[in-house]
């Protein structure tokens, strides 16, 4: 199998601009020198794990360019491309359609008046994809990026505005195991996951404000924010190597580990990869 | 009195609604905010992948009440029907419609595109909907006519219906309020079809009979003749069996071999029927049997003398058949739905088969008037959803007769 492959973008202008998250305070700006660092570190992790990372070139002005999941949901060759609620951020659409066109990529837009962020709305697992809603994606937005792809799509609606996006408290690990923090997800939600999936590795309160959930698979190695030493204690038991690193800087926006980056090749879990088609 | 709950909109929901307990999330937030719904329609997908459609009437006491359902449901993908254009998904293969297609119904049908509604075309139940984008039409299209690549109606979003009024009390047809008994006045109703029927011809509308073969077993060929020859009749569909018979009894005088002027059967009677279509075979059709004289009465006759189009449609068990007959059903039924376009009265006479044909094309706004002896067949075109039919049920000579007397032909 080719190497993981991910995209990311260098944060020479990431800051805290605007606040479209409770998590953004103007009064509380990220350390600029420190989030280079912490965004290195990052990048070699993967590196060292055998990943291939590509850049996208940071543009001024644009300072959540840097949290590459939301460009696009990437299904074999295919980008849909994500159509941001806010305006702070719908700059970021060109670059991330030029990108990926350029890549070789079959960039696809939903209809106007639509929004969809991305793989950090939209997260395989197994054949099914599971999409958080009401926060940044529309539900809409879902049901037509399943007839497009012709997948089963689930819905889950977000309740906490501290968990924005899917990414935020969800990671799939494999086709029936992901890492969740519930509460995030309203009641029904809550149930369709775990009807869908028989093994829930449950994040607490304290570990899903740390970005716990926020995390990159590799393989069977979970990357993720360091500070989670519960989460990554029962990862260890289900049979998971876990690589931890400082990612506060990025967490003042609202972002980890997983949100810095866009899986090119498809994220471990996605049932796609496994078969042709 | 008003009801209760007077307030109400259609919504549809799609998608994998049902794993992801969306629609009981829609339809328990409906009840909570005090409004109550109705699943109208719900189509689950038979596989993993395939969407499930729900369509809901939602009702509410008050618009404002209404209003604030409607809003919060849509957060959750239930969207009002007529707030947003039809959802359209290119056919991906031939002569099959996308998953989830919208199945139209004979009532009168308009979807929104590009915001603006417009008339289905060529209405008629069990078809889908496509687009013209070139024309920025749309119109009913059968499966088997589908394009690769053409755009079809998907959901029930942005298609609104707009249901035949009953018959009013001041309706030519107001005798008719039960769809079908023995025990209506004969009458009456066959004087309100000769109305219909003047009026028609007077207004240069098209009427069409639909028959069978008893028309001719029973002895009513000539009183089916006079219409024809007074310009009642626009267009005849029958199958091989009326033509054969008809073309027996001009040929030989007889009907299956009985004598229609006696009732006595004739020895070697039951070859008529097949020298007849043998006859006509020889001659290449019916039309050239007319022009060379070998063809000088009867039903077919006539048609062909007043231009009386006639599309006879085959089946498995036709003797010969005649060559006019068309014995591939799909281009029959193509041949059939393109003659029923301008039809604006429909008279079915004493055929189940065909009668239930033509009832699937035609719009809910053609009249149909179904006559046969047989009760069964006016339920069965009621029960394949052609409920603008009105039936009368009796022998068909005595009705034909009466008919022809009722506009002074006899």
């Amino acid at each position: 199998m080719a190497n993981p492959h991910i995209l990311m973008c260098p944060p020479d202008y990431y800051g805290i601009e605007y606040e479209i998250n409770p998590w953004m305070s103007r009064a509380r700006q990220a350390d600029h020198q420190q989030a280079v660092r912490q965004w290195s570190d990052l990048k070699e992790l993967f590196q060292s794990l055998g990943a291939k990372t590509s850049l996208l070139t940071p543009v001024a002005g644009l300072p959540d360019l840097v949290f590459t999941a939301n460009a696009a949901l990437i299904f074999r060759r295919r980008a849909i491309l994500s159509r941001f609620l806010h305006p702070q951020r719908q700059g970021e659409e060109p670059h991330n359609a030029r990108w990926l066109e350029e890549h070789g990529f079959d960039v696809e837009r939903l209809d106007e008046a639509m929004y969809f962020e991305g793989a950090g709305d939209a997260l395989f697992c197994g054949d099914t994809l599971f999409a958080g809603y009401r926060k940044r994606s529309d539900v809409r937005a879902h049901q037509q990026v399943a007839r497009r792809i012709d997948c089963r799509v689930i819905p889950l609606e977000l309740v906490d505005p501290y968990y924005y996006h899917l990414d935020t408290c969800f990671c799939p690990l494999s086709d029936d195991t992901a890492i969740a923090h519930l509460p995030a997800f309203d009641e029904y939600g809550q149930r369709a996951l775990a009807e869908h999936l028989p093994h829930l590795i449950p994040v607490d309160a304290d570990e899903a404000r740390s970005f716990a959930c926020n995390a990159v698979v590799i393989g069977t190695t979970v990357v993720l924010n360091s500070g989670c030493p519960k989460l990554e204690s029962s990862l260890r038991k289900s049979g998971y190597a876990t690589r931890s690193t400082p990612l506060s800087e990025f967490v003042k926006a609202g972002g980890s580990a997983k949100c810095l980056t866009l899986r090119l090749d498809g994220e471990e879990a996605a049932g796609w990869k496994r078969h042709r088609g | 009195m008003a009801d209760r709950e007077q307030f109400q909109e259609d919504v549809e929901v799609s998608g994998h609604i049902i794993d992801s307990l969306i629609l009981p999330k829609i339809l328990d937030f409906i009840t909570a905010a005090g409004g109550s719904f109705e699943i109208c329609k719900i189509s689950v997908g038979q596989t993993r992948r395939d969407p499930s459609h729900a369509l809901l009437r939602v009702k509410a006491e008050s618009a404002e009440r209404l209003s604030e359902i409607l809003k919060t449901i849509a957060d959750h993908g239930a969207l009002a029907v007529t707030d947003s254009d039809c959802r359209l998904v290119e056919a991906d293969i031939e002569r099959a419609f996308p998953e989830g297609f919208y199945s139209t119904t004979n009532q009168r049908t308009q979807v929104r595109y590009q915001g603006a509604w417009i008339d289905v075309e060529n209405q008629e139940m069990d078809c889908g909907i496509a687009i013209d984008p070139q024309r920025r039409s749309a119109s009913c299209i059968p499966m088997l006519e589908v394009v690769k690549g053409q755009p079809i109606v998907v959901g029930h979003a942005g298609v609104r219906v707009f249901p035949e009024q009953r018959a009013t009390a001041h309706d030519s047809f107001e005798f008719m309020n039960s769809p079908v008994s023995t025990e209506k006045p004969k009458g009456v109703a066959i004087r309100q079809i000769a109305n219909q029927l003047r009026r028609a011809r007077e207004d240069g509308a098209k009427t069409l009979l639909v028959g069978g073969p008893a028309i001719v077993h029973s002895g009513s060929g000539e009183h089916l003749c006079r219409l024809i020859r007074a310009g009642f009749i626009s267009r005849l569909f029958a199958g091989n069996a009326l033509a054969t018979h008809d073309i027996e009894q001009a040929l030989f005088g007889t009907s299956l071999g009985v004598r229609l002027d006696c009732g006595d059967i004739v020895e070697a009677g039951h070859e008529h029927h097949l020298r007849a279509i043998n006859r006509i075979r020889r001659c290449g059709g019916i039309c050239q049997a007319v022009e060379s004289g070998i063809l000088q009465s009867g039903i077919m006759y006539e048609c062909v003398k007043h231009g009386v189009d006639f599309v006879l449609a085959g089946s498995i068990r036709d003797d010969g058949p005649l060559p006019d007959v068309i014995t591939d059903v799909i281009e029959a039924q193509q041949r059939m739905r393109e003659r029923v376009r301008d039809i604006s009265f429909c008279l079915m006479i004493a055929t189940t088969l065909h009668s239930i044909a033509v009832g699937n094309l035609l719009p809910a706004w053609v009249k149909v008037v179904c006559v046969d002896i047989n009760p069964s067949t006016v339920i069965k075109l009621n029960d394949r959803g052609s409920f603008q039919t009105v039936g009368l049920v009796t022998d068909v000579e005595p009705f034909l007769r009466s008919l022809v007397g009722e506009l002074g032909l006899d």
